[in-house]
């Protein structure tokens, strides 16, 4: 029987492309390896290449078709031997065509449905009339590198992959080309290297921003974001200067196992001489970042690969700043809080709609910057609200839902009608198979049933 | 076309087995190609392709108890080490059949039976536990040697000299080999690497290196023949830079955008490790196209019950989220 071609997916968040062109027609005879046809994600254009030898039997998806889902059959086919009766016989649908669900929409790692972008936003302090542009996360962060790029001379870019390639996962783009070799450095694959190199730059009077492909990587240069920046004022009596922003996506992303899912949040939140950020929209990865770059200390900023992709308002200003070291009240209520950051934050806000279908009004409080902890609008929503969930992604030994309960019990024990929840990942290297997965990652759902304990529900 | 293969001494059985195992590498990896494509494969997907020879060359004249590690390329030295594709496959799918129960993935697996010590996702970090392996060996004096593969792009990290210079320092029996592909991601050797013969990486610690065309599997051999002979003799580390190529993007999801079609097609039809074997096997009447083509079915059978096991295989039970973190220690 013809073999069904089906579209692929090339990334674990494809869900649909484009089919752009077919470079075989009908009657070709393929091997295993030709190219097929090229097809269009949202990130990249890519190759289909032929796996099994035949004739093209069939094209049942023509060049130029939009959005093709990922398993659509697009083509048919015929084996050794085959004629085209072959191809009459029903293109039965085999049992593999299905992607796995859990394969393609590892539940804990798709947000779709993000309803952030109603959330308040009390202390921006925006000219009343600001215009709002729907902009990625990843777009964000480029903007606010442009803008300062364009703003200070002193600042460049280094990492893997960041300037011929445009970013391992595309948030340098175009600063190649704007910007020119001499400021988007792409570096070799040695992080202890470049870290240290960006820390000596920064030293000597130049404003780095040093990428890691993802923060995992960093662990190979930890000792330079630890000891070489965060501790050289201090060592200095106060004369030397490090003005200089680690950056890259931290934590889980979707199905790459144990060695490249580490969430650092609270490694580096236990650093004095850091100052660490980890935003959840566009906004805050905008204004954060372009403030993490004026910051005359070492930053570590903690994306999310996964939030990349989501589009948020951003407002069209020229010079959009948003403070460190403020957290923000990203949803009113009254009956509890949620304290979180990244990721979390859209967790937290499905989780709040959950709740108030079940008669509970949460309080979001995104922490944004997780050093300086801005422990005040924590404890002002906790005197209101009288119980906190702190949500996570990381482990929870020595996390930062550890470090706010702490801060919470002592600071306003006599509030506290229950004992503060923590929700975080599992106490177990994050697992590659995806039920294994979904259940280890903390979901919008166990922030529903922690909240729900701690107003003694159910 | 280019390469030794043309006129280096062989056998028949020899060349049929090189032939058989690269194969069964190229079909096992088109399949894991078409099963990412089809969802049931997530996350990182490495393939092999273009690169069989190396590590069939090697594995097929070092010792059986000799160990492998490598990177996160891994499929194929699984293959070559004599695991299921049963298991390789389903842990690919996170299945409960897999290597690692469907808790490793791609890029972890390990198989103490086979000697694969993985299976490792952070570039360049396999190269010093490869020479500790060597160490091991060296301690327990049990006259095996470890093989430590890594790219042209590892080959910049740090830990790697740190490595270099403990190897022969203490004289470990470990080789170092250098998948040079000639791309680490989207870029090429030429701009990472201050000196791009590899080889001669380790000339400032005495470790001698030699390069080797890595697509012509008789080549590698040969090469490791005399490698192996030296670091189980007693000399030390050696460094082998197999110039090769990998036919797919890095991962699943690179449009390799940084090199043209034309460099890959020129490969795919002037240098292809397994046509080189194909071109010898029909020119010594070793094989025809006939019984090549029985070979191919039979691989294809191979692969495709992988596959179908990797598909059926169960998921691992949710308990298994749990196991594995550390050993109970008896108070
Ligand atoms: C320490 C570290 N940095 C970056 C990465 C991301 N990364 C994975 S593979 C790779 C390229 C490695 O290239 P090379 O060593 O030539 O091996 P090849 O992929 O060509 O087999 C990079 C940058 C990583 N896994 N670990
Ligand atoms: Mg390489």
């Amino acid at each position: 029987m013809a073999v069904d071609i089906q579209m692929p997916a090339l990334s674990p968040t494809m869900e649909e492309g484009n089919l752009t062109k077919w470079m075989v027609k009908e009657g070709d005879e393929v091997n295993s390896g030709d190219i097929l046809a090229e097809i269009e994600t949202d990130k990249a254009t890519m190759e289909v290449e032929a796996v099994d030898e035949g004739i093209v039997g069939k094209i049942l998806i023509g060049e130029g078709s939009e959005n093709v889902k990922v398993g659509t059959v697009i083509m048919q086919l015929l084996e050794d031997g085959e004629d085209e009766s072959a191809l009459s016989a029903p293109a039965a649908p085999a049992e593999t065509a299905t992607p796995e669900p859990e394969a393609v929409t590892a539940p804990a790692a798709n947000s779709a449905s993000a309803p952030a972008k109603s959330a308040p936003k009390p202390d921006m302090d925006l000219p009343t009339n600001v215009k709002m542009v729907e902009t990625s996360v990843r777009d964000a962060l480029r903007d606010a590198m442009a803008e300062e790029m364009r703003r200070d001379e002193k600042v460049f870019v280094m990492g893997e992959e960041v300037a011929q390639y445009q970013g391992a996962y595309k948030v340098t783009r175009e600063l190649l080309s704007e910007f020119g070799e001499k400021r988007v450095i792409d570096t070799p694959i040695t992080e202890y290297g470049f870290a240290g190199i960006g820390v000596g730059a920064a030293m000597n009077g130049l404003r780095p921003i040093v990428e890691f492909m993802t923060w995992n990587f960093a662990m190979q240069a930890i000792d330079h974001i630890i000891n070489s920046a965060a501790k050289t004022l201090y060592m200095s009596g106060g004369q030397m200067r490090c003005p200089i922003v680690f950056r890259g996506p931290n934590g889980a992303a979707s199905r790459v196992g144990a060695q490249h899912s580490h969430d650092y949040s609270s490694w580096y939140a236990n650093v004095p001489g850091l100052k660490v950020v980890a935003p959840y929209d566009a906004a805050d990865a905008k204004g954060l970042l372009k403030s993490a770059i004026r910051d005359p200390n070492p930053v570590v900023f903690l994306e999310h690969e996964l939030l990349y992709g989501e589009m948020f308002d951003v407002p069209d200003m020229d010079d959009f700043l948003v403070p460190i070291g403020k957290a923000l009240v990203r949803r009113e209520g009254s009956d509890v809080t949620i304290v979180a950051h990244s990721r979390m934050v859209g967790r937290s806000l499905e989780a709040a709609i959950e709740l108030e279908k079940q008669g509970i009004s949460a309080e979001i409080v995104d922490l944004r910057t997780i050093r300086p902890l801005d422990t005040e609008t924590v404890l002002n929503s906790v005197r209101k609200t009288n119980r906190i969930v702190c949500a996570e992604e990381g482990w929870g030994q020595s996390g930062i839902g550890a470090e706010i309960s702490a801060v919470v019990t002592s600071e306003a024990f006599d509030y506290l009608d229950a004992p503060p929840a923590r929700v975080h990942q599992k106490d177990v290297p994050l697992p590659y198979a995806g039920n294994l997965e979904a259940l280890s990652l903390p979901n919008s759902q166990d922030v529903v049933e922690a909240a729900k304990a701690v107003c003694y529900r159910d | 076309m280019a390469g030794k293969t043309k006129t280096l001494k062989t056998n028949r059985k020899e060349l049929l087995n090189l032939y058989r195992e690269m194969l069964l590498i190229r079909r096992f990896e088109e399949k894991s190609g078409q099963l990412y494509g089809m969802g049931l494969i997530a996350g990182f997907c490495h393939l092999y392709i273009g690169q069989e020879a190396v590590v069939v060359g090697i594995k097929a004249v070092i010792d059986e108890d000799d160990q492998m590690i490598t990177g996160y390329r891994d499929h194929g030295h699984m293959l070559a080490c004599g695991m299921d594709p049963k298991g390789v496959m389903a842990e690919l799918t996170g299945r409960s059949g897999g290597y690692s129960r469907g808790k490793g993935g791609s890029m972890h697996m390990f198989s103490t039976e086979k000697k694969f010590f993985g299976g490792h996702g952070i570039v360049g970090a396999q190269v010093p536990i490869g020479a500790g392996l060597g160490l091991a060996n060296k301690y327990l004096d049990n006259g095996q040697i470890s093989v430590t593969f890594f790219g042209d792009g590892a080959a910049n990290q740090g830990q790697v000299y740190e490595a270099f210079n403990m190897a022969k320092l203490w004289d470990l029996p470990t080789l170092f080999v250098i998948e040079n592909n000639q791309y680490a991601m989207g870029t090429s050797i030429k701009r990472a690497s201050a000196q791009t013969e590899l080889y001669k990486r380790g000339i400032s610690f005495g470790i001698e290196g030699v390069q080797v065309d890595g697509m012509d599997v008789l080549a590698v051999r040969d090469a490791t023949i005399k490698a192996a002979k030296h670091a189980r003799s007693g000399k030390g580390p050696m460094i082998m830079e197999m110039m090769t190529y990998r036919y797919r993007g890095h991962s699943m999801s690179d449009p390799a955008k940084y090199r043209t079609r034309e460099e890959v097609k020129e490969v795919r039809e002037d240098h292809d490790p397994i046509d080189m074997v194909k071109n010898r096997l029909i020119k010594e009447e070793w094989a025809d196209l006939d019984s090549l083509k029985a070979i191919d079915k039979e691989i294809k059978a191979i692969v495709n019950e992988a596959a179908e096991f990797a598909k059926t295989s169960p998921e691992p039970d949710p308990s298994e989220l749990w196991t594995d973190v550390l050993l109970e220690v008896e108070a």
